[in-house]
């Protein structure tokens, strides 16, 4: 594999991997949104 | 690839596995496990969401300090077998962005702490984060042998950060859960140290063994073990826990203070010879673990 496509593939890689953080975030946002506005603890 | 690390650090992106091993994962699994148990033993039980996001929060910022620790004693790193591989020392990755996701992922893990749970608990967070980076690694940790001892509060607070989390307050079980990682840490770390202590010579780390000698050490760890396993048993006669973690705390707590003694008997001094050490050093691992188990199953026994 050349430098060039080394570097493609791991910013793929890493795009994907922070897309799917960024899903899980705001999926996590929603669900604390609705805890903390539906249950006075 | 047949280009240099150096080139590599220098050219390409990090690969997101070395940005992951920034985290020091082995190493969080016990953070997280007893920030989960200190949640677990609150009186209060939050939302599973909140609760989840606590223990993420605290995971999160574990990560921080161990990328922040990488970052900072990445040439020391280079020194040391133990520590060589690691993404830094390797030239995998470039300093800057191990500072740069140190510094993005610990205030991530404050601020979402805040927001989830309560702003005490983000607090204990940031001052535990910035001890360990501040007060262990770059001030304690280069200059004293005592580094591990003043240094080992960063690692006790996890349990006290859960409980803060569930219930917005201090109590006195959580701060005793402080006290018996605080006094836990010491016989841990030294017992690792008097196998790998060439390793700590050789980076020029001050560790007990390597100013103060093996049996210095050795003695030093029988003596902190008494104070910790008193620390222990301890919150059965005050009643803040029932008979269930009493008996198995004592039983667990004997279990270490014997083969502590057996490394103060030890006169070996080569790594090899070091089998005492290596088994205290593994039982300190499953001590925690079993420890914080009991003191849960104990919190939801019916009484």
């Amino acid at each position: 594999m050349s430098p060039e496509q080394e570097i493609v593939r791991r910013q793929r890689e890493r795009a994907r991997i922070m897309a799917w953080l960024l899903g899980a975030f705001v999926v996590l946002l929603f669900f604390i949104t609705i805890a903390k506005t539906g249950i006075n603890w | 690839m047949p280009t240099s690390a150096m080139t590599n650090a220098a050219t390409l992106p990090a690969d997101w596995r070395d940005i992951l091993a920034l985290t020091k994962p082995r190493v969080m699994s016990l953070v997280v496990f007893s920030g989960l148990c200190g949640l677990l033993v609150a009186p209060a039980m939050p939302p599973l969401v909140l609760g989840f996001t606590a223990i993420l929060c605290i995971a999160l910022g574990a990560g921080a300090c161990g990328a922040l620790n990488q970052w900072y004693e990445a040439d020391v790193d280079a020194k040391m077998r133990r520590t060589a591989k690691r993404p830094l020392p390797a030239g995998r990755m470039d300093r800057q962005t191990a500072l740069h996701f140190g510094v993005g992922l610990g205030a991530f893990s404050v601020l979402l702490m805040g927001l989830a749970t309560n702003w005490l608990a983000a607090g204990l967070l940031a001052v535990s984060i910035l001890f360990y980076v501040f007060i262990y690694t770059i001030w304690l940790k280069p200059r004293t042998a005592q580094n591990i001892v003043i240094g080992g509060a960063a690692g006790a607070f996890p349990p006290l950060i859960g409980w803060v989390a569930a219930t917005g307050q201090v109590a006195p079980l959580p701060l005793m859960l402080f006290a018996i990682i605080f006094l836990w840490t010491p016989p841990h770390f030294w017992a690792l140290s008097l196998f790998v202590r060439s390793d700590y010579a050789a980076a020029g780390i001050p560790m007990l063994p390597v100013v103060a000698g093996v049996q210095n050490t050795r003695r030093q760890i029988f003596l902190y073990s008494l104070p910790m396993a008193a620390a222990a048993v301890a919150p059965w006669p005050l009643g803040l826990t029932g008979r269930v973690y009493g008996v198995s705390a004592a039983i667990l707590s004997l279990v270490f203070v014997a083969l502590a003694g057996r490394v103060l008997a030890n006169r070996a001094t080569e790594p090899a010879q070091m089998a005492p050490e290596k088994k205290l050093f593994a039982y300190s691992v499953f001590y925690l673990f079993a420890l914080f188990t009991v003191l849960v199953v104990d919190r939801w026994l019916p009484q």
